[in-house]
């Protein structure tokens, strides 16, 4: 079961996902411990494997640290649903094989605490305690073809065997 | 199809017949910038993935700048790693300390910037380029191992806005007040994910290094890459400064190409600009402003560290003395010689500053004039977030180089008109 932990907020940056004082290691169990610490310094223990992060306009917004990307992807979480991304933010996600869902209505529709289930193919969120369907355009061909390979590295290394 | 020049760029670098915003390309990388802070993390990963090799040695510029004389134990391993990466795959580009500057001033300045071309580099600030008429954009070490790797990299082709920059600019204003003025009227992400294509008789007038001052801040507004046109500035600057002898293709927007918006500003009835603190888009007058305590002023960085800057600051600064700690960091060796030549330094001694070798230094809070708690620092970087030069406590108010000049002079901040003749 996945559930959602609503933030109905915009611009959360990448300091709130992942604070500048924990860049000193690109150690992803270690930054998992600290991930979204200055937004909600409760969220590590509240997280479940599989869970979902709901925000937003221009989540991500910041610098260009791909620490915020491994720092959720260290704690499981298992995508960001949000009305939109950070243009460097975004492309740290999909070269680490992290899927973004963009679906500017998602925050109006998911209350924190709802347990959600995604169909990335057809592109649909289903909101299972509110009994509704989301609908979101599913990422590009060529993104999932990164994201299937496991990120942009081990695509470049498929492609180059 | 009409295209803006962004998108024939990408249009040619995809090897496609045409690309509209939105569309996903693979476009052909032409220059990949590297320096000490991302780049050994991207070696990191093509080793742990065993990626071996590089496209292209020859795409390749390195430079070490922001922590450049080594500033301790932990840079000097990532500067180490660097090296022993680069003499292992034979890059020649490879500017070493006496030759290594501050990334998006050498490469231009060394001729490693072509109009038409696709340039990434491990930095947001990597959006300067686009002020030859390049498609120049910052990219994180993921992105960065794999342009070296292959030579390529995917984009989504931006929409883009168009900045009509009308008028001429008045005596003591310059280029870096109009992108302050730019990013007070359309803020931090003003231009998210946009091309931002500036033209007008303001651009038109401006030096390659002024057009470079304003492009360096698209990143400031969300932008992905700012541009503007090649005329015969560009083409003077460029010539005999090349370093391939490679011929480069300008590509100009058409007439009727499409654009999200089109922004027009008058740059008649400007005036000298400070973003106070902690955004670039905190923009005010210097007649709002003039008059606040600083403790520091930094003439130096990516933005604002050129020869043509020092010049001004030092124009100000001569015959005077500076009331506060006052740095000045020429942004390569090349500069730092040139205002040797010109006396520039003579100048900078008898007002009381210091110079510094070439470096990124204190603009991101590296090491260089590392600002306390409760201090104040006018600057002519790109950046004021909180803590951004040092202690989260202090300061920092952007401004161009004669503001921080004319400010030092005063201890406050200070119209620079006041000390042109
Ligand atoms: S001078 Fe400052 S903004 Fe420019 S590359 Fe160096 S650290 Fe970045």
């Amino acid at each position: 079961m996945s559930k959602a932990h609503v933030y109905k907020r915009d611009h959360i940056n990448t300091d709130e996902i992942i604070p500048a004082r924990y860049l000193n290691t690109d150690d992803e169990a270690e930054l998992a411990k600290h991930c979204m610490e200055d937004i909600d310094a409760e969220f590590v223990n509240k997280v479940a494997e599989g869970d979902i992060i709901v925000a937003g306009d221009d989540f991500g917004c910041g610098s260009s640290r791909e620490h915020a990307v491994w720092a959720l992807r260290g704690a499981r979480v298992q995508t960001v649903i949000a009305n939109s991304f950070a243009r460097i933010f975004y492309r740290n996600a999909i070269d680490n094989g992290f899927y973004l869902i963009e679906s500017p209505q998602a925050a109006e529709k998911i209350n924190n605490g709802d347990e959600l289930e995604i169909d990335y193919k057809t592109g649909r969120i289903k909101n299972l305690t509110a009994g509704i369907d989301i609908d979101f355009k599913p990422l590009p061909e060529f993104a999932l073809e990164i994201i299937r390979a496991g990120g942009l590295l081990e695509h470049i290394k498929t492609k180059k065997r | 199809m009409a295209m803006t020049i962004t998108e024939k760029i990408l249009t040619r670098a995809a090897g496609r017949a045409a690309v509209e915003p939105g569309d996903l390309v693979n476009a052909n990388i032409d220059v990949v910038m590297c320096h000490e802070v991302t780049t050994p993390p991207a070696i990191r990963m093509l080793a742990e993935h065993g990626i071996e090799g590089v496209c292209d040695p020859d795409r390749i510029v390195i430079t070490p700048d922001h922590f450049q004389p080594a500033k301790d134990i932990k840079s000097a391993e990532l500067h180490k790693r660097l090296d022993d990466w680069a003499k292992k795959h034979g890059i020649k580009n490879y500017y070493r300390v006496g030759r290594a500057g501050v990334c998006h001033a050498l490469l231009p300045e060394q001729g490693h910037i072509r109009p038409g071309e696709v340039i990434v580099g491990g930095d947001s600030h990597t959006c300067t380029y686009g002020a030859f008429g390049a498609f120049s954009t910052g990219i994180g070490s993921t992105d960065l191992a794999a342009a070296i790797a292959t030579g390529e990299l995917w984009f989504k082709v931006p929409p883009s806005i168009k900045f009509v920059l009308n008028g001429k600019l008045g005596k003591g204003v310059y280029s870096k007040d109009v992108i302050l003025m730019i990013l007070a009227r359309i803020g931090t992400d003003g231009a998210l994910y946009k091309a931002m294509e500036f033209v007008g008789d303001a651009v038109t007038d401006m030096s390659m290094e002024a057009r470079m001052t304003i492009t360096n801040m698209a990143i400031e507004a969300g932008g992905k890459s700012g541009i503007m046109n090649v005329d015969d500035v560009t083409r003077q600057y460029l010539a005999g400064r090349l370093k391939d002898n490679r011929d480069y293709t300008v590509f100009e927007s058409d007439a009727d190409a499409v654009y999200e918006s089109v922004e027009e500003f008058d740059c008649d009835k400007l005036e000298p600009m400070v973003a106070l603190p902690h955004l670039p888009s905190n923009g005010a007058a210097i007649s709002e402003c003039a008059g606040k305590a600083m403790d520091q002023a930094y003439i130096g960085s990516c933005t604002n560290g050129r020869i043509e800057d020092l010049r001004v600051a030092a124009e100000i600064l001569k015959g005077r003395q500076v009331a506060i700690r006052t740095i000045v960091v020429p942004a390569t060796p090349d500069i730092w010689h040139q205002a040797d030549k010109e006396g520039l330094f003579d100048v900078f001694y008898e007002a009381g500053c210091v110079v510094s070798a070439p470096t990124c230094g204190a603009c991101l809070g590296g090491f260089m004039g590392i600002l306390a708690g409760g201090e104040r620092c006018v600057s002519t970087t790109n950046r004021n977030f909180v803590g951004r030069m040092g202690s989260p406590k202090s300061e920092v108010y952007l401004a161009s180089p004669a503001t921080a000049a004319a400010s030092a002079v005063e201890g406050k901040l200070t119209d620079p008109r006041r000390y042109m003749s």
